[in-house]
């Protein structure tokens, strides 16, 4: 299996007054694994069914490979795709399942039986494929949509929130596989999902959409650490936001200057984002913080803390580090020195996530 | 006419025994379905074992002179037409009533989906002397269409076996669209769609998962139209009289004394004749259902 090219030139859509897609660039790397990531309603999902064929853009074109698929239909395109869930014909088997493009294909029954069982084995179900849809577990059923999506060797995998449905432990074992299969395919595959956690942890590159449009593309660490916009410092990972004030490129925050990276809006007052690991909390009798509450982890806690001015703040730091960081502990505080982003002022007062974000 | 029987009472399940008595106490759960049982006994039991006694019973003594006779001549042609008749409504019936359903639930017209499926839930149980009339006032030989239209001067005539077919298709049509709407509504979305992906055309997903999913469904609706064209009695005595051969309008003939006196017996007979084409269907069906729903267990 070789990977193709996928490329999305000005795409848009709309449902009624409802704008999915509203002129989305994007290139995909042959043999690449890019998360589409965003909120629901971002148009991610439009995204992928215009490259299976179950979306007709409004204007803009797919490209696979170099070639425009735009009008191609989704029985005759390429692609392989795993749904959300339920997705397997109830009525065949596993075995039966995976062999159905090959049997509407009119492969012969003993070859795509061979071929069914070796794809079965590749997702780590080769004694299951007599059972049928409702006698297998979530993962289970996707791991066959998975096997069943590979049959016929496309060149780009589509997975659409394919861990969705599933329990937490399931679905991080099962994207661990995802990605091993990808890689040793070599597959280019597209993967939407809502979960940050999952696409930072699985893809080569991450799209962040908002609305219908790019925010920004790149690897998962230059996502995180350098977001392009305050939308995508919001959606990936968590942020403070922290009142400070701008002075030409710099900004002061909690008695600290900072350079300032992406746009600067208009006004001095401005939100300062920053990530809770990005806040160095050093204990102290005589500090200017209070430990509202401290989340244990495991590895990590998390503090919640309160300035005098009432601004709170998270934090977290190494579990061993906090164990004198108790409700009530004041501690001192201080920023990591790098550039960081800053944001229009909101009009309430600043807030914090809830800790457990 | 078309009546739909009440569920049966739930089976219970193996485990109830011991989570009611634990021990070998017996439960006493079942008392609560003594007003239906009761019911069911004194409307169904007695009446079957009446037929029963009396279809082998001539002449005050045992015998098997009325089911012969009930299996000869005009009595014969006569249960032979009712098979024919309701074979031929439940199949047309079925496939139309299938294809109406899936168009009104592909429709993207919520309302055309409303309307379709209560006109289905009160035609489905329109029946009976009234059905006929409105047929005969409207299709009959001197009905409002006939005349305006001159059927006549195209052969048409309501009073056949095919004019009774249309008008049983009248009610069976819409009571196949109540069977097999939440059928079609349990097809997902994805299947299709799954199925477009791996490279089949419609008419393959129809094959291959569609319609054997749909199977079992439509099974049922078929064993329901012909039960019910099959037992249907008052529209046909109102409009076709004698005309159409039925196993119903003999029935009622033997029985009143229509045409000759002391045949009773040989009503209860045909009844039997009925009971044992009723479990003839079922007797073809539960193997099929059985099969095409093997997927389902």
């Amino acid at each position: 299996m070789n990977g193709a090219q996928v490329e999305f030139r000005g795409l848009r859509r709309a449902f009624g007054t409802t704008v999915a897609l509203d002129g989305l660039d994007l290139t995909v790397a042959p043999g690449e694994l890019i998360a589409l990531l965003g909120p629901s309603g971002c148009g991610k999902t439009t995204a992928l069914r215009c490259v299976a064929g179950f979306e007709t853009p409004d204007a803009g074109a797919v490209l696979v490979g170099g070639e425009d698929i735009t009008r191609v239909p989704a029985n005759r395109r390429d692609a392989g795709m795993v749904f959300q869930s339920y997705s397997l014909f109830p009525n065949l088997n596993a075995r039966d399942n995976v062999a159905f493009g090959m049997r509407v294909r009119k492969v012969p029954a003993a070859k795509r039986h061979a071929r069914a069982a070796e794809l079965l084995e590749l997702v780590g179900l080769p004694s299951q494929g007599g059972r049928y849809p409702h006698q297998l577990s979530g993962g289970q059923q996707q791991r066959v949509a998975l096997a069943r999506a590979l049959a016929l060797e496309p060149s780009v995998l589509l997975l659409d929130e394919p861990l969705s449905a599933l329990d937490a432990k399931v679905r991080v074992t099962l994207r661990e596989e995802i990605r091993r299969l990808q890689l040793s395919l070599g597959i280019t595959t597209i993967f939407v999902t809502h979960d940050q956690e999952e696409a930072l942890s699985v893809a080569d590159h991450v799209a962040v959409l908002k609305d219908g449009r790019l925010e920004q593309v790149g690897t998962p660490a230059e996502v995180y650490d350098r977001p392009a916009t305050p939308f995508v410092a919001e959606f990936v990972g968590t942020m403070n936001h922290l009142p400070g004030r701008l002075d030409g490129d710099q900004v002061e925050v909690i008695g600290q200057r900072l350079p300032v990276h992406g746009e600067v809006p208009a006004g001095p007052d401005v939100d300062v984002l920053v990530r809770p690991e990005t806040v160095l909390v050093t204990a102290a009798h005589d500090g200017d913080a209070e430990v509202v509450t401290a989340s244990f982890r495991g590895a990590s806690v998390r503090l919640r803390l309160r300035l005098a001015d009432g601004t709170e703040v998270l934090a977290d730091l190494p579990g061993h580090d906090a164990t004198r960081l108790g409700p009530g502990g004041r501690a001192f505080l201080r920023l990591v020195r790098r550039p960081v982003l800053v944001a229009p002022r909101a009009t309430a007062p600043a807030k914090v996530p809830a800790a457990g974000v | 006419m078309a009546e739909t029987s009440p569920a049966a009472p739930a089976a219970p399940r193996p485990g109830d025994r011991a989570r009611a008595g634990g021990g070998g106490r017996r439960s006493l759960g079942w008392t609560a379905a003594l007003p239906l049982l009761l019911f069911v006994g004194l409307a169904f039991g007695v009446p079957a074992l009446a037929l029963l006694a009396g279809a082998f019973t001539s002449e005050g003594a045992p015998s098997t002179a009325n089911l012969t006779r009930s299996l000869q001549g005009a009595y014969l042609t006569a249960l032979i037409g009712s098979v024919k008749l309701s074979a031929l409504v439940a199949v047309v019936g079925a496939v139309l009533g299938t294809f109406l359903a899936q168009a009104v639930v592909t429709s993207p017209l919520r309302r055309l989906r409303d309307g379709v499926l209560t006109a289905s839930g009160v035609l489905a149980n329109f029946g009976g002397v009234p059905l006929a009339f409105a047929w005969i006032a409207t299709l009959g030989n001197s009905g409002v269409l006939t005349t305006r239209l001159g059927l006549d001067a195209y052969g048409w005539s309501l009073y056949s076996f095919w004019g009774l077919a249309l008008v049983y298709l009248y009610f069976s049509v819409p009571l196949m669209v109540l069977v097999v709407v939440p059928a079609l509504d349990g097809l997902r979305p994805q299947w299709r769609e799954a199925a477009q992906n791996n490279g089949a055309t419609t008419w393959q997903f129809w094959r291959h998962v569609g319609i054997p999913v749909l199977t079992p469904a439509l099974l049922g609706g078929v064993v329901l139209l012909f039960g019910g064209a099959f037992a249907a009695y008052a529209t046909a005595a109102a409009m076709v009289g004698t005309v159409v051969p039925l196993v119903t309008l003999q029935i009622a003939d033997a029985l009143t004394g229509n045409v000759l006196i002391g045949y009773e017996n040989v009503a209860l007979a045909l009844s039997f004749d009925m009971v044992v084409v009723a479990g003839l269907v079922m007797a073809i069906h539960l193997p099929l259902q059985r099969r095409s729903a093997r997927w389902l267990r």
